[in-house]
C-alpha cells in the first residue's frame, strides 16, 4: 500500500484546499491510501530554544506523519502572494536538521485554490521553492484552482477538469514513489 | 623508462594517491567565485601500448563546503541527488600527449545521472620516484561545462532579474598517480 499525507496550508474548517485534499483522497487508486493531516494549527511558533529533545508533541507528530507517509501531497492558499505563515512555520520546524530532515528526499506535490483569478500560483511557486531548499523531491507541476469558491459544492469538488488534472497529479506522485522504491531496490 | 613515448606514461596500471589529489569546481555565485570539492574521490589510470584510459569518480556525499546545511542542500534533488546518484563519474579512453607535458583529454562526464561528452585539458608531469619506491605521476586536468546541460538547474534570481549562479562550472583534478617500481612489483 502507497501512502500519501496530504497537508492543507489552511486552517479553516470549509477551507478549499483541505476539500482539494478530501477530493484528491477519494481519487486516488485502490493501492493507494491518501491521509489528511489535521494538526497544523497546533504548531507552536519556532523557537530554537524550544527544538530541543523531546520535541513539541504536535511537531513529532508531523514529523511521524511525514516520515512514515512515502509521498506528501501539499494544497496550499495564498496569502499577500506568499504561502501561509502557519505552514511555513510547520515546514521550517520540519527541516530541522537539515541534513537528515524528513521531508529530505520525499516526493511531493504542491496544488493550491484561491478564490481569485490565479489559482494560489504564486504561493505555489513559493512553496515549491521552500520544500526544494530542505531537500524534497519536489515534482515540476503545478495546479492553480481559480475561483475556487464555484468549483465545490457542499465540500466536494464538482468541476471535473478539475478533478481530472487532480487524479493526474496524484497519479505523478505515485509514478514517482514507484520509481523511488525501484531506484532503492537497485541500490 | 622511455622518455620518448607517446603515451603520457609508463605502461601499466597506475593508481590514484587520494591524499594528495584534489577534484574541486568553482563557479561564479553573486560577486565573487565559489569554490568547493569533493573528498571521496578515486580513479585508475591505465596504459598499455599507445593506448591511455583513465577512469574517475567522485562521491557526492563527500562534497566539501564550509556550510553543513549547504552541504545538504548540494546533495538534495536541488542539486546533485545524491540519493539516486551518489557519484559523478569520468571515463576517457583518448588521451593524447601534444607534446611539452600538455594533455588533452576526449571523455565522458556523468553528473546527475546524465553522460555527456567533455573535452578536458591539462598537464602531466614526468615520471619520477617517490621515496617509498614507487614511480609517480601528476595529471592535472581542468574542463569547464554548462551544469544544466546534466539537469543541475537551481538558481536564485537577483533583484535585477539575472541569475545569481552562473551555469558555467570549471571543474579541476589535480591527480597523482602511483605504481609500484620495478624491485617491488
Amino acid at each position: 500500500m502507497t501512502r500519501i499525507l496530504g497537508i492543507s496550508g489552511s486552517l479553516r474548517r470549509d477551507s478549499h484546499n483541505t476539500n482539494l485534499l478530501r477530493a484528491a483522497a477519494e481519487a486516488v487508486g485502490p493501492d493507494v491510501e491518501l491521509e489528511l493531516y489535521d494538526g497544523l494549527k497546533e504548531i507552536p511558533p519556532y523557537d530554537e530554544d524550544d527544538d530541543v529533545d523531546p520535541r513539541p508533541v504536535s511537531v513529532a507528530r508531523l514529523a511521524s506523519a511525514i516520515a512514515e507517509a512515502d509521498a506528501v501531497l501539499f494544497a496550499t492558499p495564498e496569502y499577500n502572494s506568499s504561502i501561509p505563515g502557519q505552514l511555513k512555520n510547520a515546514i521550517d520546524w520540519i527541516s530541522r536538521p537539515v541534513a537528515t530532515n524528513v521531508l529530505r528526499n520525499k516526493p511531493v506535490v504542491v496544488v493550491g485554490a484561491s478564490t481569485g483569478a490565479f489559482g494560489a500560483v504564486w504561493a505555489q511557486a513559493e512553496l515549491r521553492k521552500v520544500l526544494a531548499a530542505v531537500g524534497a523531491r519536489v515534482l515540476d507541476l503545478e495546479l492553480p484552482v481559480t475561483h475556487a469558491h464555484t468549483r465545490f459544492e457542499d465540500g466536494a469538488l464538482t468541476d471535473e477538469e478539475v478533478g481530472a488534472r487532480l487524479a493526474d497529479a496524484v497519479e505523478k506522485l505515485a509514478d514517482e514513489i514507484r520509481r523511488n522504491e525501484r531506484e532503492k531496490a537497485v541500490a | 623508462m622511455n622518455s620518448t613515448i607517446l603515451t603520457i606514461a609508463p605502461a601499466g596500471t597506475w593508481s590514484l594517491d587520494p591524499v594528495h589529489s584534489s577534484v574541486d569546481f568553482e563557479v561564479s555565485y553573486l560577486a565573487g567565485t565559489f569554490k568547493g570539492g569533493f573528498d571521496e574521490i578515486g580513479a585508475e589510470l591505465t596504459v598499455d601500448g599507445e593506448r591511455a584510459t583513465l577512469e574517475g569518480s567522485a562521491k557526492v556525499a563527500s562534497v566539501d563546503v564550509k556550510d553543513e546545511n549547504f552541504s545538504a542542500h548540494l546533495q538534495s534533488p536541488d542539486f546533485f541527488d545524491a540519493e539516486r546518484h551518489p557519484e559523478l563519474r569520468f571515463t576517457a579512453e583518448d588521451i593524447r600527449l601534444d607534446g611539452d607535458g600538455q594533455v588533452s583529454v576526449a571523455g565522458e562526464l556523468t553528473i546527475k545521472g546524465v553522460t555527456q561528452p567533455v573535452t578536458v585539458t591539462g598537464t602531466v608531469t614526468t615520471p619520477m620516484v617517490d621515496p617509498y619506491g614507487n614511480e609517480r605521476i601528476g595529471l592535472n586536468l581542468t574542463t569547464k561545462i554548462d551544469r544544466t546541460d546534466f539537469g543541475v538547474n537551481w538558481n536564485n534570481p537577483l533583484p535585477s532579474g539575472e541569475p545569481s549562479l552562473a551555469n558555467d562550472v570549471t571543474i579541476l583534478a589535480e591527480l597523482q598517480f602511483v605504481k609500484p617500481g620495478e624491485e617491488t612489483s
